[in-house]
């Protein structure tokens, strides 16, 4: 039996200087016991990545960690082999759709315009070209006619297109996505792995929060597996596989599950 | 001088103040507990500015009805009448308009006292309003208190204090899982009320002892001081109580010996300064051990990140780390590791492979569900499961124990 | 009718509007981030800190005062905070016990000194004196164009002017961050807004306005203003912009109807005395307020019409 250990990522360190993501030795805690301990992970530049593992596992967590949007216990984070804080404009990150107050007075074209701050700073006004380049994001999520909506008034799978024409907005190089297809609509869930698809094939690298194992394959190239320490991480062919899913879900997965997912 | 005021030595008046004020303490304290688990605590903020109207109204109807306008049963009725009405704004705010409870809490208790500084004015203005004396509810005044007036505090907190005894199972079970409580065919709406109607009578009756701005202090501090000793529901309603009854006792008892100590402040300092200790002191909860607890879990967990990166020779990222390490002589300082420190670092190692195998097991969930990256394994399994484990893992180990 | 009116009304008028004003802008913020209940708790807070600074320095001097009730309203804030934070204790509980502590704090140090010769007592600082601040030297609608006179008005007229100015430019200046990072604080700090710094220059901010107003028309006004105005702007619109706005207009119809009504109100009815400027406010932007959430447009969360 052979055991692909956490801890065994030789072959990837010699590309974690120019990688989009790299975290080493991170651990977050809320109270007592670390949501995620000491979990090394390095994202292939250009490659769609699907964060994976049970409820509770630290998925959001090991990336909101990254992002600076919690404080970590121990450990670090490079994007493009650089500090977070000299690249954070190279960075999009889509919150997951729960985390907001979805009865904000504000419309939709607020929201994808919230996009741009990098650009327009504090006081610099909102031109043509700006809106435009709003437009453009929201036709690109299908959202077009929705620009003037108030956000409250917006379905789920609506909202969650929202957030990807606000992340579009940003015009990064590296996209991070909590569960996007949570709770989405069929139809959205197209669109957005469209949206996305068409990123990778523009040369940028995408980071998703995924629970969906039935679409992994489908959707991604890449997958890291993660149960508070990391399980896995690699290419779907090699490591997205029976094995790695029992440790990643304790055996907890189903037979069928199992094979439909890695099958 | 203070020991006879503790003793109650001081007349009959303070006495009946001082019994009355541990009463209400202790119905506050108890009543409060599950406006804190409700999460509803500043609630109280609002019942307490919206009796203000009430006193008014109810000084103005007495007066054109020819008494004097100064029977403190009825401004205590008039009180309740205008808080109750106050809490039906807030329900009605929140649920018939996109405004959250926080919003409707604030324009209730601004508005409603807005109004009632209104009236205080007109009231100033009229021939029997001059030496109303109705100021006296903002901050309480017990000094100069006549034997009726007394009497009615004390029955008021003892009253006060036998319903919220005899409701207390109910209240307890909305405050702790309302979920629950509806399933198993509670009407939780109307055990909020209940609730809402028990700080409402707490409230009214404290008006005249620590008035209608402290009143608040008596239902929010003592929950969250006994928060710090306990966990349990149970526990955390007698504690509040205790500590209620407590502060509001030392608190009357201190002002009666000091008739320029006013009561009001007085026992909420009281209230305050256990507040204080508990949040500092307190075993579990307490600040200063939560963070020396902290400080030596995050040292745990670096040692034990270190560790690990020393057993599968990779780079420490870390100052910090290293310095643990340093400090333990588990590693030189150009930051090779010493003998103790790969005999630590291969045990680490091996610890982490054995959970790892634990964890995938569905056999052993129970165990699983104990991970926290530090646990040793031995305090979770039997050595047999352990023997099992390392078999499972043959050759692949390679680790001397 | 300028003759009276100028020096009697004029400056109250005035400054019951540049208070309600200066509170109602981060009030805005202040219930969007359900923080609403903030300026409750600073307004509590102003009393100790005006008694200890009157206490250290023994005189009774706006400027340290002032600063004796800002420095209080931080305090406040860091306390809330540190006992949410450190004791895991729910920000409505924090809050109530803070603020109520303070106070109680603030008369017992006023009974215990001897401040009744000084003008300051609990009643004046929950009620204020709007109708005290008159303008001697305003002979006229003609006397505002004369700098001598006009450099007699009421000192707590330029102090409130000063506030809704520094509020203003403010909110001006951090709008963007202020309104992304109440919106969705995780993107915020994504993109850089130093969310933290953000949240605390806003609850500084509205204490500084709040303290300002403090002075001039006492603390009921400040609570009102703070919750009132934002609360009715919230169910008229479903902007942001425009809810500003809102909030701005009924706090200006709040102070002036407030004030005319408990000015002229009771003679109109025949009784002979004015009665509480302070609490009229209050009461007429809770009447604002109750039209708004019978009427208002975007009353409901459900019921909003699409644009």
């Amino acid at each position: 039996m052979t055991l692909a250990l956490a801890t065994d990522h030789g072959a990837v360190v010699q590309t974690l200087n120019d990688s989009p993501l790299a975290v080493r030795g991170m651990t977050v805690s809320y109270g007592e016991k670390p949501a995620v301990f000491s979990v090394d992970m390095t994202v292939r530049q250009g490659a769609m990545t699907a964060i994976i593992g049970p409820n509770g596992a630290g998925k959001s967590t090991l990336l909101k960690a990254a992002l600076g949007v919690v404080t970590p216990l121990a450990g670090q984070a490079t994007v493009f082999g650089k500090p977070l804080a000299r690249e954070r404009h190279r960075i999009a990150y889509v919150p997951q759709r729960a985390s907001v107050d979805w009865d904000f007075p504000t419309r939709v074209i607020d929201v994808v315009l919230m996009g741009l701050y990098r650009e327009l700073g504090l006081l610099r006004r909102v031109r043509a070209r700006h809106m435009d380049k709003a437009m453009d994001c929201l036709d690109r999520v299908g959202m077009r006619d929705f620009a003037d909506r108030q956000i409250g008034q917006l379905s789920g799978g609506q909202q969650q297109r929202v957030f990807l024409a606000r992340a579009l907005a940003q015009s990064a190089d590296l996209y991070l996505l909590d569960e996007p297809f949570a709770g989405v609509d069929a139809a959205t869930e197209k669109a957005i792995i469209d949206v996305l698809k068409a990123l990778k094939d523009a040369g940028k690298t995408v980071v998703a929060v995924h629970h969906d194992l039935a679409t992994v394959a489908d959707y991604f190239d890449d997958v890291f597996l993660i149960n508070t320490r990391k399980v896995a991480e690699g290419s779907v062919d090699t490591t997205f596989t029976a094995e790695n899913l029992n440790i990643a879900y304790g055996g907890r997965l189903a037979g069928a599950q199992l094979e439909a997912a890695a099958g | 001088m203070w020991l006879d005021a503790l003793t109650l030595q001081l007349g009959y008046n303070a006495t009946l103040v001082a019994l009355g004020a541990m009463f209400l303490g202790i119905a506050a304290g108890v009543t409060g507990t599950f406006l804190f688990l409700r999460k509803r605590a500043l609630v109280s903020d609002a019942i307490s500015h919206a009796t203000l109207p009430g006193i008014g109204l109810a000084f103005m109807v007495m007066v054109a009805f020819g008494g004097d306008g100064r029977s403190l049963v009825g401004l205590l009725f008039g009180s309740a009448l205008s808080a109750g009405f106050g809490l039906l704004c807030i329900g009605w705010l929140t649920q018939r308009t996109r405004l959250a409870e926080d919003a409707a809490i604030g324009a209730v208790l601004s508005v409603f006292f807005g109004f009632g500084v209104v009236l205080l004015t007109v009231i100033q203005t009229m021939s029997a309003g001059r030496q109303a004396g109705l100021e006296g509810f903002l901050l309480g005044s017990t000094a100069g208190m006549l034997w009726n007036d007394a009497m009615i505090i004390l029955i008021g907190g003892a009253l006060t204090m036998a319903a919220v005894v005899a409701f207390r199972r109910p209240m307890s079970l909305v405050a702790f899982d309302p979920e629950f409580a509806a399933s198993s065919g509670m009407n939780v709406g109307r055990i909020d009320l209940m609730i809402m109607g028990l700080a409402m009578a707490v409230t009214v009756v404290g008006l005249k002892i620590v008035g209608l701005i402290l009143i608040v202090a008596m239902l929010i501090i003592p929950p969250v001081t006994a928060r710090f000793w306990t966990d349990r529901t149970d526990h955390l309603v007698i504690l509040s109580g205790a500590f209620g009854g407590l502060a509001a006792y030392v608190g009357a008892a201190f002002s009666a010996a000091a008739p320029d100590l006013p009561t009001g402040p007085i026992i909420v300092l009281v209230s305050f300064a256990f507040f204080v200790v508990s949040m500092l002191a307190a075993p579990g909860r307490g600040v200063l051990v939560a963070l020396l607890r902290h400080r030596r879990f995050q040292r745990r967990v670096h040692m034990r990140q270190g560790l690990l990166a020393l057993a599968q020779g990779q780079p420490i990222y870390e100052g910090y780390t290293m310095r643990l390490l340093a400090r333990a002589g588990l590693v030189q300082r150009d930051g090779v590791p010493t003998e103790e420190g790969k005999a630590r670092a291969a045990k680490a190692l091996r610890d982490e492979k054995r959970w790892q195998l634990v964890r995938a097991d569905q056999a052993l969930e129970g165990a699983a569900a104990l991970y926290d990256g530090l646990r040793a394994l031995e305090t979770v399994l039997t050595p047999d499961q352990i023997a099992e484990i390392d078999r499972r893992m043959g050759g692949l180990a390679g680790v001397e124990a | 009718m300028g003759a009276e009116f100028v020096p009697l009304s004029l400056p109250p008028l005035l400054i019951g509007v540049f208070a309600a004003i200066a509170c109602a802008l981060p009030g805005n913020f202040l219930l969007l981030r359900r923080q609403a209940l903030i300026g409750d708790a600073i307004s509590h807070v102003v009393l100790p800190g005006i008694v200890a600074a009157f206490l250290i320095t023994g005189v009774v001097a706006t400027g340290p005062m002032m600063l004796g009730a800002a420095v209080a309203a931080v305090l406040a804030v860091g306390l809330i905070e540190a006992i949410r934070r450190l004791g895991r204790i729910e920000p409505g509980a924090a809050m109530g016990l803070v603020f109520t502590a303070m106070f109680a704090g603030g008369v017992l140090l006023l009974e215990q000194s001897d401040t009744s010769s000084v003008h300051l007592d609990v009643e004046h600082a929950l009620y204020g004196n709007l109708e005290s601040l008159i303008w001697l030297d305003g002979e006229g609608w003609h006397s505002l164009l004369e700098w001598s006179a006009v450099r007699e008005m009421p000192e707590e007229l330029w102090r409130i002017l000063g506030a809704l100015l520094g509020v203003s430019g403010f909110v001006w200046l951090l709008w963007r961050p202020l309104k992304i990072s109440t919106f969705d604080a995780g993107f915020a700090q994504s993109v850089g807004v130093p969310t933290t710094f953000v949240g605390l220059a806003l609850v500084v901010v509205s204490a500084v306005a709040a303290v300002a107003a403090f002075d001039a028309v006492g603390s009921i006004i400040v609570i009102a203003m703070f919750i009132c105005p934002p609360a009715a702007a919230r169910l008229m619109t479903n902007r942001l912009e425009v809810q500003i706005a809102w909030s701005a207009v009924f706090a200006t119809l709040s102070a002036v109807l407030g004030y005319v009504l408990a000015g002229y109100g009771p003679l109109w009815i025949g009784a002979g005395h004015a009665v509480s400027a302070a609490g009229m406010i209050a009461t007429v932007s809770g009447v604002i307020l109750a039209l708004a959430a019978c009427f208002g447009p975007c009353r409901t969360r459900s019921g909003a019409p699409a644009v």
